[in-house]
């Protein structure tokens, strides 16, 4: 190895509140990937099980390049949450994906009711269908305009809002909040959960009609009809 | 002319892309098109097998792409249809030896004199996956009417739209009337429904594309061949022709299901 005291590093590690950030150098996607990947292998023990959020610039990353990173850094127990990035082609990727595009937010406090009014930059609006093999996952709320395909999962800390078909998994409360609810046109999932209660018994409908799942009295995730004019909510 | 580049791709393995490329390219050199044919799959070569021009291989893609030979060298020409070419894959290659940009190139080299270049791919989501979409204008994803085949094809049709190729086109291959019938086999309709993209054809499971393959004899060249018959109609869709969709069996549902989907981008 080379020493590289002189001139500045390609790589840039510090540790924040979230974990650790990376940021690179102004150079070429395939080079900062490879010198994060040499920085791994380095230190191997240091990074061992961190959460790790990257700062790429202006590059344009599309969906392959993010799941390579990603896929090659669950592989050595890193988990990927953020990208940050001033390219939007990056930003929507990253979205795709269920990756956090911002760090400076302060995440939801472990009692945050989301309920209570969930702030509209906290929620995640997708617009298209959300297709096997994606998972979504956000710190609040999801909205989906579109359908959940089987093979596709949404993981919110908050409510998780379907416009359009369930049939993959969703996940609502996933930090443990039990006063959100996941509701949808079609809640034919594989399978609900909600903070850490799980439903699986949803069969699909022949004619369809909007539901809502939430805990109930008994503590039991239930799914009802949804009627206009009243709400299933609880307070 | 200026070739539109066509790639086939599926997700799953073995739901019949490489009988899909070898038919419809022979179909569009039979309607009079200059057809090139890429077989994408580096390693696992059989294009040219389903083609029947597997001895006159001289020369592959790999061979282009490192400069051994020119591209007119590694076209080969079909024994029939004298519009219609092949540029084999290399079969001692791994499909590093190619890159996205490399297709980029070539299918832009083939772009001036050619109607339509049609890209066999893969199967999976890696690297090769990508080489075969890099230069694709419109891409045809074909699926089984089987649940695991779908899912996988759902996620290709994920992957695409997230590298922005637009929305691609459906071939429900191998379905079988009877089993549907009986709730044995996913409907057309079913398949439809979940996937949401335009449906270009419905391919009937045929024992001659069997038969048509090993001989290295496309069946779109057997003209009582139901299975050929369907690719000829998908062969004249691609030209931009409404071709009504064969009667398969009555199937409740698939008309509204293919009229929902028919008008969407
Ligand atoms: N409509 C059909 N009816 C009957 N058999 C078919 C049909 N379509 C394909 N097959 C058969 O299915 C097998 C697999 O087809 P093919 O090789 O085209 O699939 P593929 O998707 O290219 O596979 P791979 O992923 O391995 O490249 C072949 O034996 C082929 O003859
Ligand atoms: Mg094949």
């Amino acid at each position: 190895m080379e020493p590289m005291e002189s001139t500045p590093p390609v790589v840039q590690i510090k540790g924040i509140r979230d974990g650790l950030l990376v940021t690179f150098a102004d150079i070429p996607w395939e080079e900062q990937r490879a010198a994060l990947m040499q920085q791994i292998h380095e230190k191997a023990s240091f990074f061992q099980g961190a959460r790790l959020a990257i700062d790429v610039g202006n590059q344009p990353l599309k969906v392959n390049d993010l799941v390579d990173l990603r896929d090659w850094l669950s592989e050595q127990t890193i988990n990927l949450w953020a990208v940050i990035s001033e390219s939007p082609t990056t930003e929507h990727t990253a979205q795709l994906l269920g990756l956090a595009t911002r760090i400076s937010k302060p995440r939801p406090e472990e009692n945050h009711h989301v309920l209570d009014g969930v702030p509209s930059d906290q929620a995640l609006f997708i617009s298209k269908t959300i297709r096997s093999g994606t998972r979504i996952e956000y710190p609040g709320t999801v909205v989906v305009f579109g359908d959940v395909n089987p093979g596709a999962e949404i993981v919110a800390e908050g409510n998780v809002i379907v416009w359009g078909r369930v049939r993959g998994v969703i996940h609502a409360g996933s930090k443990g909040d039990r006063s959100v609810f996941i509701c949808a046109l079609d809640l034919s999932a594989n399978q609900l959960r909600i903070a850490d209660e799980v439903s699986a018994m949803l069969n699909p409908q022949k004619d369809p009609k909007p539901e809502i799942a939430s805990i109930n009295e008994e503590g039991k995730l239930q799914a009802e009809l949804w009627h206009s004019g009243e709400t299933n909510i609880r307070k | 002319m200026t070739a539109k580049v066509i790639t086939v791709t599926s997700g799953k393995g073995g739901v019949g892309k490489t009988t899909a490329v070898a038919n419809l390219a022979t179909a569009l050199a039979m309607d009079g098109k200059r057809v090139v044919c890429i077989d994408g799959d580096i390693g696992l070569r059989n294009l040219d097998v389903v083609m029947g021009l597997e001895n006159r291989i001289v020369y592959d893609l790999v061979d282009v792409i490192e400069g051994r030979c020119k591209l007119k060298q590694a076209m080969i020409r079909d024994k029939h249809l004298p519009d219609l070419y092949l540029i084999p894959a290399a079969q001692t290659r791994d499909k590093n030896a190619v890159s996205p940009s490399d297709m980029v190139r070539i299918c832009n080299d083939l772009r001036p004199d050619t109607d339509f270049v049609i890209v066999d791919s893969p199967a999976g989501i890696e690297r090769g996956f990508r080489n075969a979409i890099a230069a694709a204008d419109s891409v045809l994803v074909v699926t089984n009417p089987e649940v695991s085949a779908v899912r996988d094809a759902d996620r290709v049709v994920g992957l695409l739209e997230a590298e922005e190729k637009g929305p691609p086109s459906l071939i429900i291959n191998r379905l079988n009337p009877n089993l549907v019938k009986n709730n044995d086999m996913l409907s057309a309709e079913d398949v439809l429904d979940l996937l949401g993209i335009r449906l270009i054809g419905i391919v009937p499971e045929d024992e001659n594309v069997i038969i048509g393959s090993n001989r290295g004899a496309p069946t779109v060249g057997d003209a009582k061949s139901r299975a050929g018959q369907a690719f000829r109609n998908i062969a004249k869709r691609l030209q931009g022709e409404e071709v009504p969709f064969m009667d398969l069996a009555p199937q409740s549902g698939l008309w509204n299901a293919i009229q929902r989907f028919a008008g969407r981008k």
